[in-house]
């Protein structure tokens, strides 16, 4: 009986090892579309193998070293104890533990290197968003970087406040914005597509609301991006969008958020001026839908607690006229 | 030793009970300096931290059970595991060990209480009153928030201004006296109190992992009490050590909290271990394969986990190079835990095993520790971690370690020691059950956050969003978890039921080879009437019937008989082979202890509320009891 049960507690440990395996096809760190990601995949896939042949061979032993005194057969046996300890506990693992040792060494130096055309990018981890900056470009955005496909990325990854942690799993390993210093993360986005990213270092009471999209694109239509990015938006062209202006630098907005072109300068939260073009509200606390976008402004400690974008309180027409200059900043 | 002689089963002496027994009632309560009412009281505390940590988990796991959920606000969810990380490490884990350590170390060297009795009880007081501190801050509503590693700036005045963090501060600080201060008895018990006979080379395993967990204990607590001291220097006090804005440094306080973090797993780890050596031996009815190995192992790990702390920082931006050391270092580690693997290995192959509870859970111990143990070394890769690290891929590695690793191991020295505590037997059939609940439990619950963490699902969020393909597998975790819970339930029950009927426990119920077999279930409170002479590593497999010492005339051997222990004595011997030196005086219960502990806890109170007239009478009456004590040690 108890035998069976040991039997099936293995087949149970081994399946699980072989589902993880059978998952992981499709799962996001694995699903690599970045230089880094890639390598880093591979890296897994290896020990991965040598995992799971330690972990089959040693519970193997295990469960046979447990029941095999029970089939009534005597303590002799041809492997010494001193055989089990070195060979096992001793050669193999140095063995092992040397291939890792090597591909650590040779993976890390040809990841985060150094590149002379690499396009930069400044990104500080806020509470909770990432401000997104192009130096040299005249572009200020939040939540979002454009890269192009196929060149190397520089990332410099600051903070003025507390640690974050910028990940986009598909693309590459983590790198912490730290108070005090500058952090870089390198990697070239291989395919084009949309990429999600999150704020990996617990930074308070909305951590779980720091995500990014990071949208990879070929150069030319980068470069269209980066041009219309650059570009202060269009003055307002009907009369409810008008208003919505003088509201949002009448009221608190402008205090907080920039809206380049115009009056509104705050620094406390995002930069405002391609608003619309942004897929998500409050760094993926809510779909940037104009609904969402109404009930952002009026409750948005209800959507996002704690975060440091107060509740309004305001007129239907008013809410409806700042909707709508939201909606015309692209 | 040439007093000593093999006696017949000593005739019970009723008024030796009298000379050891405590003060009855609530005075009595207050004042024990037993070591085994200490360690069984230690070991029953922790479990109710450890229910009341593991009840946060679930009510968590509700949270995650599916997305965007709203059983918990963002700010209890930040609450929770804080103050259940904080509680398992702190609180549960470390305690608990030393609280079996309390109870088991003194009986398997053969001496009749430790070093220290006061200290020990003071060692506990202080562990109690800590733990009741953390929590009062639940009545103020300042549960601690910034997570238990509590990092700054997070954790600064500008960003966590109410007292929570103040209860985190303070609390890991003063806990921090309770495990120095039992980590100094156990090393002095362990070198000066041995048993005549019993060489280093005798001692059993578990005896020497407590001896590494107690010097790990003394090199590493230190910098998370100053990490935690210089946190609240600048909170309390406006210092800036950790404050970038003015100068300070914030990776500082990263290398400090990691410089005892990560030996702190290898101090929960080490004695587990030594656990698992003495009890796979027991029920493989056969001597544990290569002691000098395992022993040195232990040791070996000692020294090392404190070379690997960095590897919890391999996102911070440091250099490669340097990165790359704690790489190393972090892969070397794995070698003596593979040997110590392959000695139990080798151990069960040349014996006979006997699936009683205790080793089903030591089996369970090795099947999920094999895991951790290799997703360890995954992390310990350096770009591998660049992916692996903050997201639930290393909530998995940690609970397979702390959970799997080191709490497997405490249940199965639970089912393995509690007969000889309390005198009765632990229900088989229940303890089965609660086994397979726990093991099938616990793997549903952590083996797909492996997973989870490919899938980018990061740590300590307190919701997710439906998209991200993360549902199925919480639910999975979410059920996983309950059923470890209910196994866990089945053992507390399967306690309460041996208390109230359990069948009476004989003296040697597994047929055990170490001294505290020797004595009856529950021990004497003398623990021997006589001491044992050791001539063999197995001195109840070896030497039976098992020789006691009689008294000499002398200082160094009039303890060793049934004359010490009739004037509250126990002796010292000392060197390799722990040969008589003198004899040592077991002081009368005391209150003291408890004094000198309430009065320090009265202080911290008073730092908390930056009250000064409550800090000052809290460190006066602490100085008063301990000037007292320190008086009434000329008495013995």
């Amino acid at each position: 009986m108890s035998r069976l049960r040991h039997a099936a507690a293995f087949a149970w440990v081994l399946a699980s090892v072989l589902a993880l395996a059978a998952c992981s096809g499709s799962t996001e760190a694995l699903d690599s579309h970045g230089s880094e990601s890639r390598h880093i995949a591979g890296l897994w896939w290896l020990m991965f193998g040598l995992a799971a042949a330690v972990y089959v061979v040693v519970a193997g032993f295990i469960v046979l070293a447990a029941v095999r005194g029970r089939r009534g057969k005597p303590a002799g046996s041809r492997i010494s104890p001193s055989m089990f300890i070195i060979v096992g506990g001793l050669v193999v693992p140095t063995l092992i533990l040397l291939v890792l040792a090597v591909v650590t060494v040779t993976t890390t130096n040809a990841l985060r290197k150094p590149s002379d055309d690499a396009l930069r990018i400044e990104v500080t981890g806020e509470r909770w968003w990432w401000d997104v900056r192009y130096p040299g470009r005249q572009i200020v955005t939040a939540n979002e970087l454009h890269v192009p496909v196929g060149q190397p990325i520089e990332i410099g990854l600051v903070s003025d406040n507390v640690i974050h942690s910028f990940w986009v799993p598909e693309l590459a390993g983590k790198v912490d914005t730290i108070p005090g210093q500058r952090n870089v993360l390198r990697f070239t986005a291989e395919k084009p597509g949309t990429y999600l990213g999150v704020c990996a270092e617990f930074c308070g009471i909305q951590h779980a609301h720091m995500g990014f999209r990071v949208i990879a694109q070929s150069p030319g239509a980068f470069e269209r991006w980066a041009t219309a990015a650059a570009t202060p938006p269009l003055q307002p062209d009907s009369e409810q969008t008008a208003q919505g202006q003088v509201l949002f630098q009448r009221l608190p907005c402008a205090g907080c958020h920039t809206v380049r072109g115009t009056e509104a300068r705050g620094k406390v939260g995002p930069d405002l001026t391609d608003f619309t073009t942004r897929a998500t509200i409050g760094a993926g606390a809510a779909e940037n839908t104009p609904k969402n976008l109404a009930r952002w402004i009026r409750e948005a400690q209800s959507i996002k607690p704690g975060s440091l974008m107060p509740d309004l309180t305001l007129s239907d027409d008013d809410v409806a006229a700042l909707v709508s200059y939201l909606q015309s900043l692209n | 030793m040439a007093t000593t002689e093999v006696r017949p089963a000593a005739e019970e002496p009723e008024h030796l009970e009298e000379i050891w027994e405590d003060d009855p009632g609530v005075p009595g309560f207050f004042s024990t300096i037993d070591h085994k009412r200490i360690g069984k009281r230690y070991i029953y505390t922790c479990f109710v931290f450890f229910a009341v940590g593991g009840i946060m988990a679930l009510v968590m796991r509700l949270q995650l059970a599916g997305s965007e959920h709203t059983v918990l606000s963002p700010s209890a969810y930040n609450e929770l595991f804080t103050v259940h990380g904080t509680t398992m490490i702190f609180l549960f884990n470390t305690p608990v060990l030393a609280g079996f350590g309390n109870y088991l170390l003194p009986m398997m060297i053969g001496t009749r209480d430790m070093a220290f009795p006061r200290l020990n009880a003071f060692s506990y007081w202080i562990f109690v009153l800590a733990g009741i501190f953390f929590y009062s801050s639940f009545l103020v509503d300042s549960a601690p928030d910034g997570g238990w590693f509590a990092y700054t700036p997070l954790t600064d005045k500008a960003y966590s201004a109410g007292l929570n963090l103040d209860f985190w501060g303070l609390g890991v600080a003063f806990v921090g006296i309770s495990t120095t201060v039992g980590a100094v008895n156990f090393i002095v018990t362990t070198f000066k109190m041995r048993a005549p006979g019993m060489s280093l080379n005798r001692l059993p395993i578990y005896v020497w992992s407590m001896l590494v967990f107690s010097f790990m204990v003394i090199f590493a607590v230190p910098a998370v009490t100053l990490a935690a001291g210089l946190l609240e220097l600048d909170r309390l006090f406006g210092t800036a050590f950790f404050v970038p804005k003015a100068g300070g440094s914030t990776l500082l306080y990263q290398h400090l909290f990691w410089f005892w973090g990560h030996p702190e797993v290898y101090i929960l780890f080490v004695p587990a271990a030594g656990m698992i050596s003495m009890i796979i031996p027991v029920f493989s009815r056969r001597p544990l394969a290569g002691y000098l190995w395992v022993a040195a192992s232990l040791v070996a790990i000692g020294f090392i986990s404190f070379g690997v702390w960095v590897h919890h920082m391999f996102a911070t931006g440091m250099p490669a190079l340097a990165l790359s050391f704690f790489a190393a270092v972090s892969l070397i580690i794995a070698i003596p835990s593979g040997v110590q693997f392959f000695a139990w290995i080798a151990t069960m192959w040349h014996g006979t095993v006997r699936f009683t509870t205790p080793m089903l859970f030591a089996l369970g111990f090795l099947l999920v520790f094999l895991l951790g143990g290799i997703t360890g070394v995954m992390v310990a890769v350096l770009p591998f971690d660049w992916q692996a690290t903050d997201s639930y891929f290393i909530v998995a590695h940690l609970h397979y370690v702390l959970n799997g690793a080191v709490v497997f191991p405490i249940f199965a020295a639970l089912y393995f020691w509690l007969p000889k505590i309390t005198g009765r037997m632990l229900n088989e059939r229940l303890g089965h059950t609660s086994f397979w609940t726990m093991f099938i439990g616990f793997n549903l619950a952590f083996f797909p956050m492996h997973i989870l963490g490919f899938l980018g699902m990061p740590r300590r969020i307190y919701t997710y969003s439906s998209g991200l393909g993360w549902d199925a597998l919480n639910l999975v975790v979410t059920l996983g978890s309950f059923a470890f819970g209910l196994g866990v339930l089945l053992t507390i029950i399967n306690m309460a039921v041996s208390h109230f009927r359990g069948a009476r426990a004989p003296d040697n119920p597994w047929e055990a080879d170490t001294l505290e077999w020797a004595t009856s279930s529950p021990p004497p409170d003398y623990n021997f009437e006589a001491v044992p002479v050791v001539a063999s590593r197995h001195p109840l497999w070896d030497q039976q019937p098992l020789p006691v010492a009689d008294s000499g005339p002398d200082d160094a051997t009039r303890a060793f008989g049934p004359a010490g222990a009739h004037e509250h004595t126990t002796p010292i011997t000392g060197g390799l082979r722990a040969a008589p030196e003198t004899t040592m005086r077991i002081p009368e219960p005391t209150i003291l202890p408890f004094v000198f502990a309430a009065g320090l806890a009265v202080f911290v109170v008073g730092l908390l509320a930056q009250a000064l007239v409550v800090g000052v009478a809290g460190l006066a009456l602490g100085m008063v009891g301990l000037a007292w004590w320190v008086w009434r040690i000329g008495e013995h």
